[in-house]
């Protein structure tokens, strides 16, 4: 397994290496200027030329793109343009806001998904599997900017029950350590906080979830159905066990598994949820942080942002099939 | 995964989710009161929150060139003049006296006594002088604000400030090397902010996130693209100000998210309100509406060397054609004034004899049939892909647009782009009439005709490529121009041909909008953008 596990991590570096060639070359052949749109509509053209000079643009392309990555062999993301700070610096921030909600957000997916595909299968063609079904098919298709709005709006306006943005009460700010809100509120013994920034996190993880959820409910009634047909299920039924044992313990072993690989392209694809998401509830996550890089033409940002991202990506499925050989002993990697 | 682990697994996950479901239950109040006292100590802070569209980008005020970071800077810096409440006239700030040359070359100013910094340095004419001195001895890319305005650095020919000298701790005297009549406008401008030598001195690069000025607030905290807090500055040298505690910014990109905080009091004040949401705003009893003087201008421009717009009928026509009280209705909520003028009337030297062009499809028709056009032609409509406060929704504002050149037998195809793209392309002159505004920085003519259709500027904020002799020696003239009455005749003239000349078709000036509680009080929303919140108190 450990070798297994090394063998991907090398096969990383190629696929990496050629992500931040292709995202290098695909933000510089969009036009706009960053220094343009740094500096503003305001600027003059020596002002423009000046920044142009400092940021290394007037470089050829291959030489900005040798200094990036010998930048980043040293362990420097680059330095943002418009705020002139390291990258390193800014996005652990982003992405600790983010990692917080994502987490969340597939939580809830996984727990309210799985189940309804179980009982959608378990009670096949009853009207929970067809309310469900249909409530997945809704799921899929709306949209998060609408159903931010929405769930802002009934939650927090006519029940008031929750809030509506961001990720604390601005008026106690939470004092953060590792960024982790809900870990800073524990490890600093304040649970009247870890009460709010979790209230915090229930809109947004909602809305981020639908999605995700959908998905997993259907994956996981067309994987137990078939499952369900199997033998061995009617041998265990035969044997006299109770339906839920056979459901949870023997069947829902085998089904798990293109459910998990389902849960781990979900997971990647969050972050795209995540920049609406983080726009429509004021979040400060790194999907935001990114795209406000793009609308600034913030090459470094756009860059590292894009490559850290696709790192914790790459790692998130090597998880995942690590997690296969554990649950499936017929799968093995050596 | 054995029975154990999934066990464990089970048990964790259902330990977290009843906490989320006990958190949720527990009772409604969120914290909503103003400056919940942990502490149980009787007298409430008074804290405002204000929601905004986007977080700071510095909070060095010579350094930022964006509208948020001066909306934070306005409350932690002063500037030596300031202007007026709620217009651009020009009042005392930390200078409580100033006395221009006759010739215009130099002034004196007298310095506001017993004021100090934030980190207890006093404030004194060396501390102004030491300023100027770090701005004029930048570059364009670390002070854009200062080359745009002062005509560059110490050593370039263009730079109008020859000496800024201090006599004595009060007095402090600009020499200048020509006269520059918006000189005393540009003084008030959030960028030249006096700032603390001591601390700009020790933070060098990093002084834009370890702010210091002898504003109201001081600097607490900036949590990145969320929060910066400021709080009230007990040292402050007018010592019945500022009424509150407390000010925390809030970057909430979504203009209905942004309400929707406001409706359920996680936000106290809510900038950038959509047109559209006014009614909703001024239904509900918790809320006021607020709205911020206009000081820009929408329009859609022509490129004048783009046949068949470099033909001047062809331009009038166009102007003749559009329905703008229509576009104003329908999108601003009529909170906007039909545009007649590249700037809006507020400002001086408004020239209002100019009668602006009459919608008339007829007229427009005749034109084109003057210029040998009476078939109509092909174009590209480029929209707005955002909204900006001179612009709420670009792309229906552009279908009006197309409907009403059809009428006259132009075919316009909507065009698009995303912002930086769009502003690239329009500045390379690649389009044949586009969208776009502007929001003045000092409140100065020169600010909007020079900036935006002189010559000069063409390749930089000239994107209609208009170019006029003319126009350009008055404008010029205006520059030095000192006495104020034929400051604006000047101007009053330029407008006229610019008019007859029809480079674009001005829209409309809009009012932003802005909405707050109810209880609160004396916030007076400035039509720079930028905020002056030392007397904002709740009630």
């Amino acid at each position: 397994m450990l070798h297994y596990i090394g063998k991907r991590l090398w096969q990383l570096i190629p696929v990496l290496l050629g992500m931040t060639f292709v995202v290098f070359m695909i933000i510089r052949a969009i036009p706009g200027d960053p220094a343009q749109v740094i500096l503003g509509q305001q600027a003059s053209e020596s002002a423009i030329l000046a920044l142009r000079t400092k940021l290394g643009l007037d470089n050829p392309w291959y030489i900005q793109y040798f200094d990036y990555l010998m930048g980043l062999f040293k362990g420097d993301l680059g330095e943002s343009m418009r705020t002139m700070n390291p990258v390193s610096d800014e996005i652990w921030g982003y992405l600790a806001a983010t990692f917080e909600l994502s987490l969340f957000a597939i939580l809830i997916a996984i727990i309210v998904g799985v189940n309804a595909g179980i009982i959608s299968a378990w009670f096949q063609n009853s009207w929970f599997d067809y309310t469900a079904m249909i409530l997945a098919l809704v799921g899929v298709s709306m949209p998060i900017f609408w159903l931010g709005l929405m769930l802002q709006y009934i939650f927090g306006i006519e029940l008031g029950i929750l809030p509506t943005t961001g990720r604390e009460e601005v008026r106690t700010p939470v004092e953060s350590i590792t960024n982790l809100y809900v870990l800073d509120t524990i490890m600093q013994g304040r649970f009247d906080q870890l009460s709010t920034v979790l209230k915090h996190l229930v809109l947004p993880g909602i809305a981020l979830a639908t999605i995700p959820m959908a998905i997993i409910a259907r994956m996981t009634r067309s994987s137990m159905l078939e499952v369900m047909r199997s033998d061995y299920v009617r041998t265990a039924r035969a044997k006299g066990q109770k339906m839920f044992w056979v459901v949870y313990k023997h069947a829902l072993k085998n089904a798990i598994i293109p459910v998990l690989t389902i849960i781990g392209l979900q997971m990647g694809m969050l972050l795209g949820g995540a920049i609406l998401t983080e726009t429509i509830f004021g979040w400060p996550g790194v999907g935001r942080y990114i795209y406000e890089a793009i609308n600034f033409r913030d090459y470094p940002v756009i860059q590292s942002g894009i490559l850290v991202v696709a790192f914790i990506f790459v790692m998130i499925n090597l998880v995942i099939d690590v997690l296969y050989s554990l649950i499936d002993p017929r799968i093995k990697y050596d | 995964m054995n029975k154990k682990k999934l066990w464990l697994l089970a048990v964790l996950v259902m330990l977290v989710f009843s906490t989320i479901l006990a958190a949720c239950s527990s009772d409604s109040s969120d914290g909503n009161k103003d400056g919940e006292d942990k502490d149980g100590e009787s007298s409430e802070p008074k804290i405002l929150v204000f929601g905004r569209g986007g977080d700071s980008v510095s909070l060095d005020p010579a350094r930022a060139t964006d509208g948020e970071s001066f909306k934070v800077t306005q409350n932690l810096f002063e500037t030596l003049l300031n202007f007026g409440e709620q217009d651009t006239t020009i009042n005392e700030g930390l200078a409580t006296k100033w006395e221009p040359s006759e010739d215009g070359l130099t002034y004196t100013f007298t310095l506001r006594e017993g004021v100090k910094f934030h980190d207890g340095t006093d404030f004194n004419a060396e501390a102004v002088v030491k300023n100027f001195e770090r701005w004029s001895g930048g570059t364009e890319d670390q002070f854009p604000y200062y080359a745009s305005m002062f005509g560059g650095f110490k050593d370039d020919e263009s730079h109008v400030i020859k000496s800024v000298t201090a006599e004595g701790d009060y007095t402090v005297i600009f020499e200048l090397k020509r006269p520059q009549s918006p000189f005393l406008k540009n003084i008030a401008m959030s960028p030249f902010a006096i700032a603390s030598p001591k601390a700009f001195e020790e933070s060098g690069d990093k002084f834009g996130d370890n702010p210091v000025g002898t504003g109201p607030f001081t600097f607490v905290d900036w949590k990145k693209n969320d929060s910066i807090t400021i709080d009230k500055n007990a040292e402050y040298w007018d010592q019945e100000l500022p009424k509150l505690d407390k000010v925390i910014f809030r970057a909430i990109p979504d203009n209905s998210a942004r309400l929707n905080a406001l409706s359920t009091g996680e936000i106290d004040l809510a900038d950038g309100v959509n047109p559209t949401d006014s009614k909703t705003v001024t239904d509900n009893a918790d809320l006021q509406l607020y709205e911020r003087p206009s000081m820009n201008v929408g329009y859609l421009g022509l490129t004048n060397t783009r046949p068949p717009f470099d033909d001047v009928k062809v331009r009038q026509a166009v102007n003749h054609a559009i329905d703008k009280q229509s576009i104003i209705d329908a999108f601003f909520n009529g909170g906007a004034e039909i545009a007649k003028n590249p700037m809006p009337p507020s400002i001086s030297g408004y020239n209002d004899d100019i009668a602006g062009y009459e919608y008339d499809p007829e007229k427009a028709k005749a034109l084109l049939k003057e210029a040998g056009l009476e078939d109509g032609f092909e174009m590209e409509l480029w929209a707005m892909p955002v909204p900006r406060p001179y612009m709420p929704d670009g792309t229906k504002v552009a279908e009006v647009i197309q409907k009403n050149l059809a009428d006259i037998g132009i075919k316009a195809k909507i065009v698009s782009y995303e912002w930086a793209t769009y502003l690239e392309k329009t500045k390379n002159g690649e389009a044949d009439a586009f969208m776009l505004g502007w929001t003045g920085d000092n409140g100065d003519a020169d600010n909007f005709l020079y900036t935006l259709l002189d010559k000069d500027n063409i390749g930089s904020n000239n994107y209609a490529y208009y170019s006029n002799d003319e126009v350009h020696d008055i404008l010029i003239d205006a520059q030095s121009e000192v006495d104020e009455d034929k400051r604006n005749e000047l101007y009053a003239q330029a407008q006229e041909i610019i008019f007859e000349e029809a480079p674009w078709v001005p829209l409309a000036h809009s009012t932003p909008l802005l909405a707050g509680k109810a209880n609160l009080v004396d916030f007076t929303p400035h039509p720079t953008g930028s905020d002056r919140l030392n007397k904002v108190d709740f009630k």
